[in-house]
């Protein structure tokens, strides 16, 4: 696993990918919290990083497709899959091994932004005044939040041979993962019914819960779950070939 | 090392890629896996490596089944796909080392090293794998597949689309690569198969039609004479031989004689002159060519 690990994350920073995925990241983030004058900071007038945190998954919703939209459709369409199922690595070890790598390059996007954290605590006044247990239960949110999305990108490309069209897949499964059930909460056949519960589905939710600074570990245990599933779902799809006709 | 096939099928869909195949390589052994395209050679040896799963039927390497042992057996079997796939942005050192470390192998830089001398990479190490040549690029597919110095070695069609040269080099490569190894290579070129093989599987529609060793191959379709005799023979005569196919007279008292598939006639063609009390004075085999064996098994 750790062999394919390092692969990954060598060939995301040998190429440019790595760094543009950084880039967009923090510029996307960055203008929106300090620059645009709608959602900036400096208007807003409270110290507070929530901008950052409702910002971050709708740039994660195309961000994070992209990186993943190469590890398996770009393996399988070079024949390198084959190569890679043929040395002693089990399909746990290469599925394994690319998911931490591109959620690993996800988690080197988010650690800047500490930066911005820094940065708004010592313009709080008095200095300091910010809500810190919020802003980290929210940066667990966003870290878990990250991982789900990984694993729904590397499920969608290990769907497709055409990174496009894994990437499309992906984004519109993150979308509707994380948005999707919030938005059928509010069909009238749900409504003041099971809404609670078909929104407990989503992403959303268990998000939002542990934004507001409340790691409980119902959301932990979802999102785990969640990236399960979808790994499993993975392991699945990279088998299909080898079992056909059985 | 031996390798063994019980009863293979493979089915995708309606298909049956490979039916019921059974065959078995000793150790030290190197077998030429020769089919059209679609005969199921690929499939075959992707089951071998453990890449798929045999739909029915058992495949032993070293007595181990491979559908069973899941990675340990992967370390005693060295496999070039067909198409060769690499990661073309990466360097060669960078993608050997890869490899290395995957087979957790002791010393990597070390078999970096040793397998870049064996296949004559040593000029190119530097350089990314796409930009090689193709000859190039088969050479670093070999020298992954050697990495672990692996008993089995399994290359699938390793020397396609090389130009003359490249072909000549590949092809003593695998040569000396194949002391102490056990070799299953297919190809669809027979000249190839004819200058590294002992022994020669034909597959056509997932079926074995011929598993013979390459000489036993020439003759296992039919055996032609060419003779001459000092005074022309009635065609009549030769045609009432035993088991003749046919006869084609070419002038000048010499005849090309065709016997279905079998022993050898010469002793046959001889007893015959001296009972017509004519005088021999050509007994030429005309070996068939591995091409037209291939033909005739595999054109129906």
């Amino acid at each position: 696993m750790a062999s394919i690990f390092f692969k990954e994350i060598n060939s995301f920073f040998s190429s440019l990918t790595g760094y543009i995925v950084i880039a967009v990241f923090l510029v996307i983030t960055g203008l929106f919290l300090w620059v645009f004058s709608d959602t900036s900071i400096f208007n807003y007038n409270f110290a507070s990083l929530g901008q950052l945190f409702a910002i971050a998954p709708t740039v994660f919703l195309f961000l994070i497709p992209s990186i993943t939209m190469g590890s398996f459709s770009g393996e399988t369409q070079a024949g390198t899959m084959e190569f890679l199922l043929t040395k002693p690595l089990s399909s746990a070890d290469v599925l394994l091994g690319k998911f931490a790598a591109s959620w690993v390059l996800v988690l080197c996007a988010i650690l800047p932004t500490l930066i911005y954290y820094y940065s708004i605590y010592q313009l709080g006044s008095p200095v300091g005044n910010i809500d810190t247990g919020q802003v980290f239960g929210s940066y667990v949110g966003l870290i878990m939040l990250s991982g789900s999305l990984t694993s729904v990108g590397i499920f969608a490309s290990s769907l497709t041979q055409n990174q496009i069209i894994a990437f499309l897949m992906a984004a519109l499964m993150s979308f509707f993962m994380f948005w999707g059930f919030d938005f059928i909460s509010t069909l009238p056949i749900f409504m003041g019914k099971s809404d609670a519960f078909v929104q407990y589905i989503g992403l959303l939710e268990h998000y939002e819960n542990i934004s507001k600074g409340r790691i409980d570990l119902k959301d932990l245990i979802y999102f785990i779950s969640f990236i399960c599933f979808f790994l499993w779902g993975t392991f699945i799809s990279i088998n299909k070939d080898k079992f056909a006709g059985q | 090392m031996s390798v063994v096939l019980e009863h293979i099928t493979k089915i995708y869909g309606q298909q049956r890629a490979v039916d019921d195949l059974s065959f078995s390589v000793k150790k030290g052994e190197i077998v030429g896996l020769l089919g059209p395209n679609g005969a199921g050679k690929t499939t075959t040896m992707k089951m071998i490596t453990g890449y798929l799963r045999p739909s029915s039927g058992v495949i032993l390497v070293d007595d181990e089944d491979v559908a069973l042992s899941g990675k340990s057996i992967r370390q005693k079997i060295g496999y070039l796909p067909e198409n060769n796939p690499l990661y073309h942005h990466m360097y060669v050192r960078e993608f050997l080392g890869f490899v290395a470390k995957v087979h957790k192998l002791k010393n990597v830089q070390e078999a970096v090293k040793d397998r870049i001398r064996q296949t004559g990479l040593e000029a190119e190490q530097h350089k990314k794998i796409g930009e090689l040549s193709k000859g190039y690029k088969q050479r670093v597919g070999l020298a992954q597949a050697i990495m672990h110095d692996p008993e089995v070695l399994i290359l699938d069609e390793p020397i396609s689309g090389l130009d003359p040269n490249q072909l000549i080099e590949i092809r003593q490569l695998i040569k000396q690569l194949a002391i102490d190894k056990t070799i299953i290579f297919s190809s669809h070129i027979l000249q190839e198969v004819e200058f590294i093989c002992d022994r020669i599987i034909i597959l056509d529609k997932g079926r074995c039609v011929a598993d013979k060793p390459l000489n036993q191959m020439r003759h296992s379709v039919y055996r032609q004479y060419k003779v001459r005799f000092i005074r022309p023979v009635e065609l009549k005569k030769l045609e009432n031989m035993e088991d003749l196919e046919s006869v084609d007279d070419l002038g000048d008292a010499t005849y090309l004689l065709t016997y279905s598939q079998g022993r050898d006639r010469a002793s046959e063609i001889f007893d015959f002159t001296v009972e017509q009390d004519n005088k021999l004075i050509l007994l030429k085999e005309e070996v068939s060519t591995l091409e037209e064996v291939f033909q005739k098994m595999t054109i129906k």
